[in-house]
Order: structure tokens, then C-alpha cells, then sequence
């Protein structure tokens, strides 16, 4: 199984002056394809600070991160987004959804910023329908983010994240907004995503979500503190 | 950037204007109304300009008027004879006549002029007009046509016939029933037959306050000989009474020169100017250092002072529009700004999913241009109603505010003589500018949305 993603001593520090506060301080993993990775570990250990760095919203203080064969640790401001449009897909814990679109329109925004800008075609506008059919808004097209339940308005951002065909889905606490019902709709939908052959990152505080997961990875003062199978 | 892109940029812009109508709508107000007054204005200049022209192409383009003036004290004119005689004579002479006429080649054309105002008296009906002793170019001098009849003749000045050609507004009303045509009318007693009448012709109004308007209208003409010899009024008749009573003599009122080039080889208005330094010059010479008895009015001069004055008004209007553009420009960065603020979690959401910098900035970029822009064919429109709400501005002081005795208000006279009409290339410039300001104010802002760290946006409220 070949690997999507790899970090190698990967550490971020933020320098606020008087103190340097180390988020990450030197954390290798492997990512093969069709992963599906839990990371876990307290508040504060640095879990949102990898997620983002493995989602290049972020550049690291040292270290590298191979995405799909390129190292995007020097990567321009430009070159990152284009990697974010093509190559990774975002599900947050606050769904961040655009308030004024509807679910549709939602689902459309990452073609909006495809390299080259095509036009959206009809062909891009069925996948759109496919995708929100795919986690059951297929009669919900037109509602805009505020007519919808929360774990719907999450099944929108899945959908969205789902629209560029990327190489890894970042989740962070995605399911930390819903209550226990729909979470597990939620984590149905990503175990089937999983399945399909989708690799997959989500942090998470629940051991219940967790055990859903094929590999979890508990972080600690910004490093990796234990890796494997929930022992249960 | 691709037609289909910019065309979706735009509608996302579109989108997001109309997302909050009355807040846009109140961000475009600055933009409307600098606009709308750029285009009002310019329209009222230019219509008083095109007026101005009318006026001056009425007075006769290559015309040079030289008028008598009478002195303002005692001193400066000349007394004639001894201390018993108080003739008061200033003016234009026929002296001045023939000098002007022989001697500057330029000078095609000669058309003095006698007026004096008497009453004039058909039956039962009078009116006090100004009878106006001329020779027969006086007609197409002030360009003037026939209603019906004929004008003056050469042959009726040398014969100095009793005849007289009355206007328009003078034959109607001391004929108000009967063509006048062969009627008898009388002027100080003295009967004269009528051979003419002229076409009805509007008033031209003062042009810089140098020449009365003259109402063409009221006006008896009669050959310039016989007012000078019958009314009693020219230099012959004054000289002969000297001694006993204190009058004023006056030989012309005024002259009218046609200016043009014998050869037709230099363009007739260039010889205006220096024609009527040469004219100034001479009658000075002839009447001697320091007196200030006679004026030269040179239309094209009026003109050429219309256009001056046009230009100061627009560098007026001008600095007034680029003050009231910044204001609104100024309006827009900062409802930006504050989109912008309000708007952190989208930039982050778009940002994170693949949006660039220059995306951002184009989003933000056209949004402002939208409202500018907007904001500016709503201006523009407005703009466009002006000379029909002119109408109904006229209309309105014309119905309420028309002063009684006069017929007429000050008022609405201002109004009335406003013509405005919307300069055509003001048009596309008052929409380039709204676009213009859109960038410039828009800038900054789209900037600033651009600049946000995503991580950071995505965590905004
Ligand atoms: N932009 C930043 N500037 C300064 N310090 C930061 C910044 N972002 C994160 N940190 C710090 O880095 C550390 C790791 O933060 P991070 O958000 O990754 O934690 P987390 O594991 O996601 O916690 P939680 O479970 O509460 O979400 C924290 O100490 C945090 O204060
Ligand atoms: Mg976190």
C-alpha cells in the first residue's frame, strides 16, 4: 500500500514574543491510501495544529510534509491553496457552511477555485447532485444552511468535501457539535467513505468514535505519544 | 480572467449586493447623487452655453458695435460755443462714420444707427416704441426677415420718404384688425406710411452686461435721414437753437460694423479682434485723449468671455464632483471594511477551500465596483431626467410663483432662461469615474479580506 501522506519531524512553534509556545515538536507518521486515522489526545496537545498543517492550511516550522509525492513545507501561498482545492477535502466541527448559499450552491464552492477556473458544467452540476444524494440531501438542494438540522448541515460540508475527489478528508471534531444519534449517522457516513477506499484523519475526544476508526494516534505535548488499535 | 469567470465573479458580487438591499442602497446614495450633480450641472452649463452661442450668433459673429455713451459728469464732455450754450454733445459722429469706413480695409460694412423712443399712434391705438432711424442693411445686420412688404431701401433714405417698417409686436398691436400695409401711423405728429412688417423675433438677452437685451419686437424702423431731419432730433437741428435751451446732441446711437476680409483670404473672424483695436483706437484719436463717450462691444469677445466663464464654472463643478465622489468612495471603503469584518469566517471557509489571495481580492474588488458602479447608472439616470424636470420646475414657478404686474417673477425669469441640456460624453465619464472610485476605494478592503490568515478566519466570532 503506497502512502498519500508523510511527515517527517514535522514541528510547528509559535513565537508570541515573550514566549515561544511549541504546538509540535517533531512528529513523524505515514498516511497510506485508505486510511482512516483517529487522532486523539487533551486539549492543548497540539491535534488541531497537525490537522491543519496536514490540511496546508499551514506551513511548518521544521520539518516536511509529503503530500501525494510533493513536499508542501515550502510551498507558496498560491501553491497551498491550489493544494487545498485539488487534494484535500475539510469537514469542521462548526460545519462552516457560506449562510447566504443554498446546500447546492455550498457544494459547489471548491469548483469555483479549480486550477485553470472551468466553467461549472452541467456534468459538475449532476456530481454536485450525486454527492448530495450520496449523504441522503438529494431532496434538500435548494434549503439554505439555517433550515437544516445540524447533522444535515454537516452531511452538506461531507458533501462538499467530497466535490474535488481529494486524496485525504481532514475532519476535526466533526461530529463535537451533534448529539449522539446523529453522530453515529455521521461516522456511518465517513466508515463508508472509508470503504469505498477514501483516506481519512478525524480528531476526535470520543473513544466511541474512535474504536469506528482503523488507527488511532494519541498525541502529548506535541508529539506522538502511542500509536495502534485501541485496545477496546 | 475568462468571460465565464469574470460573469460568475460578477454574479457572486451581485449576490452579495442584493443580500442586504437597503444597506447597499444606502452605500450607493454618495456615489448617486455626486454623480447626478456632476451631470445636472454640466447640463445647465451647457445649456447656458449653447445659449450664449445663439446670443452671440444673433449679434453677428464678425459684428463690432460701437455705441454712444453719455459721459458720467459734466467735465469730461465738451461744450460748443460760449458760456450760454449747454448743448451737450458726446457720441458717435458722422465724422467717426466716415473715418471708420474709408480708412480700415477691413470694415465690409457700415450700419449707423439713430433711436429715440416716441409714441406712435394708429387711430385710436398708441404705443410708446423705439423708433430706430437705420439704413437698409440694418435688416440683415441683425438678422431679421419680412413678414410682409418690404424693408427699407437705399431710395428711401436718399428721398428721406416718410415711410416706416413696423416689428412684429408693434403692427399687432396698433393693427390689431387691418393689414397695415399703405396705412398711415403717426409719430410726433407727423404722418408716415407703412411699407413693412418684420418677423416676430425673441428677445436676446444682456450677454455680460455690456449690451442691453433688445427686444426687437417693439420696434418702428424708418430711413435714418428722414428721423434725423423730421423728429428733430439730430446734431442739424440742435446746432441751429444753440444759445437759447440746454440739449443733447447725439448724431448715432450706435454703429454696426461688418468685419471681413476683401480678399477672402484670411478667416473673417480672426480679423475681428484687431479690427476693433483699430476701431477703438481711431474714434479715440478722433474725439480726443481721455473722453469716454462711446463703447465697443465685440460679440465674438462676449463669446470668448462666456467660454472663460464656462471654464472657471467647470473647474468649479469639477473640484465640487471630486469632493463629493471621494465622500461617497470614502462611504463605500467603509462599509468594505466592515463587510469585511463581518464576512472573516467566509474568507476563511473559501480560503480553505482553495480560494487564492487574488481571489479574495477579486471577490471583494467587484463587489465595490458593483455598488460604485451601480450607484453611478443611478446617477446617470437621474441625470438624464434633468431637463424634464426643468420643465416641471418651470411649470411650477410659472403657475405659483409669477408675479402679477410683470408677468413674470425674477424667478422664474432664472429659470426660464435655463436651457439645460445633458453633455452626451458626460455620460460614460461620470460611469468611468464610478468604476475609477470603486477600484481605488475597494482596493484597500479587498486587501485586507485577502491578507487574513485562513486558520485564523476560520476561527472568527
Ligand atoms: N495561532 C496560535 N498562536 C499561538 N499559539 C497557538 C496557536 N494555535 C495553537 N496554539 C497553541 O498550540 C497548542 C496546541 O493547540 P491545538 O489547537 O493544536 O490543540 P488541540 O489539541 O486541538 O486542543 P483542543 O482539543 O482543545 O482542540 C496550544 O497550546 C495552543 O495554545
Ligand atoms: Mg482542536
Amino acid at each position: 500500500m503506497s502512502s498519500v501522506a508523510s511527515l517527517v519531524n514535522l514541528t510547528k512553534f509559535y513565537d508570541l514574543g515573550s514566549v515561544v509556545v511549541k504546538a509540535l515538536r517533531g512528529v513523524s507518521l505515514e498516511i497510506p491510501e485508505g486510511d482512516f486515522i483517529a487522532i486523539m489526545g487533551s486539549s492543548g496537545s497540539g491535534k488541531s495544529t497537525l490537522l491543519n498543517l496536514l490540511g496546508a492550511l499551514d506551513r511548518p516550522t521544521e520539518g516536511q510534509y509529503i503530500l501525494n509525492g510533493r513536499d508542501t513545507s515550502q510551498m507558496s501561498d498560491n501553491e497551498l491553496s491550489i493544494v487545498r482545492n485539488s487534494d484535500i477535502g475539510f469537514i469542521f466541527q462548526s460545519f462552516n457552511l457560506i449562510t447566504q448559499y443554498t446546500v447546492l450552491e455550498n457544494i459547489e464552492v471548491p469548483l469555483l477555485y479549480r486550477t485553470g477556473y472551468p466553467p461549472i458544467s452541467a456534468r459538475d452540476r449532476n456530481r454536485c447532485i450525486d454527492v448530495a444524494n450520496q449523504v441522503g440531501l438529494g431532496d434538500r438542494l435548494d434549503h439554505r444552511p439555517f433550515q437544516l438540522s445540524g447533522g444535515q448541515q454537516q452531511r452538506v460540508a461531507i458533501a462538499r468535501a467530497l466535490i474535488n475527489d481529494p486524496a485525504i478528508i481532514m475532519a476535526d471534531e466533526p461530529t463535537g457539535n451533534l448529539d449522539s444519534k446523529t453522530e453515529e449517522e455521521i461516522i456511518q457516513i465517513l466508515t463508508d467513505l472509508n470503504n469505498e477506499g477514501r483516506t481519512i484523519i478525524m480528531v476526535t475526544h470520543e473513544n466511541s468514535v474512535a474504536r469506528r476508526t482503523k488507527r488511532q494516534v494519541f498525541m502529548k505535548d506535541g508529539l506522538i505519544a502511542g500509536e495502534g488499535i485501541f485496545p477496546g | 480572467m475568462s468571460l465565464s469567470r469574470f460573469l460568475r465573479t460578477l454574479q457572486l458580487a451581485l449576490k452579495s449586493v442584493m443580500l442586504h438591499k437597503l444597506r447597499s442602497g444606502l452605500t450607493m446614495l454618495g456615489i448617486v447623487f455626486g454623480v447626478f450633480s456632476v451631470i445636472a450641472m454640466l447640463a445647465i452649463g451647457e445649456g447656458a452655453s449653447s445659449q450664449a452661442q445663439k446670443q452671440v450668433l444673433e449679434l453677428g459673429a464678425t459684428n463690432i458695435i460701437v455705441r454712444s455713451v453719455k459721459p458720467p459728469d459734466e467735465t469730461s464732455s465738451s461744450s460748443s460755443g460760449g458760456g450760454q450754450s449747454f448743448v451737450l454733445r458726446y457720441g458717435l459722429t458722422r465724422k467717426d462714420l466716415e473715418v471708420i469706413s474709408e480708412t480700415i480695409p477691413s470694415v465690409m460694412g457700415v450700419v449707423p444707427v439713430r433711436e429715440l423712443t416716441q409714441e406712435v399712434r394708429h387711430q385710436q391705438y398708441t404705443l410708446n416704441a423705439r423708433v430706430v432711424g437705420s439704413t437698409p442693411e440694418y435688416l440683415e445686420m441683425n438678422h431679421l426677415g419680412m413678414e410682409q412688404g418690404r424693408f427699407l431701401t437705399d431710395h428711401d433714405l436718399e428721398e428721406m420718404a416718410n415711410v416706416v417698417v413696423l416689428a412684429h409686436e408693434t403692427a399687432r398691436i396698433l393693427f390689431p384688425f387691418e393689414n397695415p400695409i399703405g396705412q398711415p401711423v403717426q409719430i410726433a405728429s407727423r404722418a408716415y406710411r407703412v411699407i413693412g412688417v418684420t418677423q416676430d423675433r425673441t428677445a436676446s438677452a444682456a450677454i455680460g452686461g455690456s449690451l442691453s437685451g433688445q427686444d426687437y419686437n417693439k420696434d418702428v424702423y424708418m430711413p435714418l435721414f428722414t428721423l434725423q431731419t423730421r423728429l428733430n432730433t439730430g446734431d442739424l437741428f440742435i446746432r441751429r437753437t444753440q444759445g437759447s435751451f440746454s440739449a443733447v446732441s447725439v448724431v448715432y446711437d450706435q454703429i454696426t460694423l461688418k468685419v471681413g476680409d476683401k480678399n477672402g483670404l484670411t478667416d473673417d473672424r480672426d480679423l475681428v479682434i484687431p479690427t476693433a483695436e483699430v476701431v477703438r483706437e481711431t474714434i479715440r484719436n478722433l474725439h480726443g485723449e481721455g473722453t469716454n463717450d462711446f463703447s465697443v462691444v465685440v460679440p465674438l469677445e462676449l463669446l470668448k468671455q462666456a467660454d472663460q466663464i464656462r471654464k472657471i464654472f467647470n473647474i468649479v463643478l469639477g473640484s465640487i464632483a471630486a469632493i463629493s465622489l471621494i465622500v461617497g468612495g470614502i462611504g463605500i471603503m467603509n462599509i468594505m471594511l466592515a463587510t469585511v469584518t463581518e464576512r472573516t469566517r467566509e474568507i476563511g471557509i473559501r480560503r480553505a477551500l482553495g480560494a487564492r489571495r487574488r481571489d479574495i481580492i477579486q471577490q471583494f474588488l467587484t463587489e465595490t465596483i458593483v455598488l460604485s458602479g451601480t450607484g453611478g447608472l443611478i446617477g446617470i439616470m437621474m441625470g438624464l431626467l434633468t431637463p424634464a424636470a426643468f420643465v416641471g420646475i418651470k411649470w411650477f414657478v410659472d403657475a405659483y410663483v409669477m408675479d402679477q404686474t410683470t408677468g413674470r417673477s425674477d424667478l422664474g425669469r432664472l429659470f426660464s432662461d435655463m436651457e439645460p441640456q445633458v453633455a452626451m460624453w458626460s455620460l460614460p465619464v461620470a460611469f468611468g469615474v464610478s468604476v475609477a472610485i470603486g477600484v481605488i476605494f475597494g482596493t484597500y478592503p479587498a486587501r485586507a479580506a485577502a491578507r487574513l490568515d485562513p486558520i485564523e478566519a476560520l476561527r472568527h466570532e
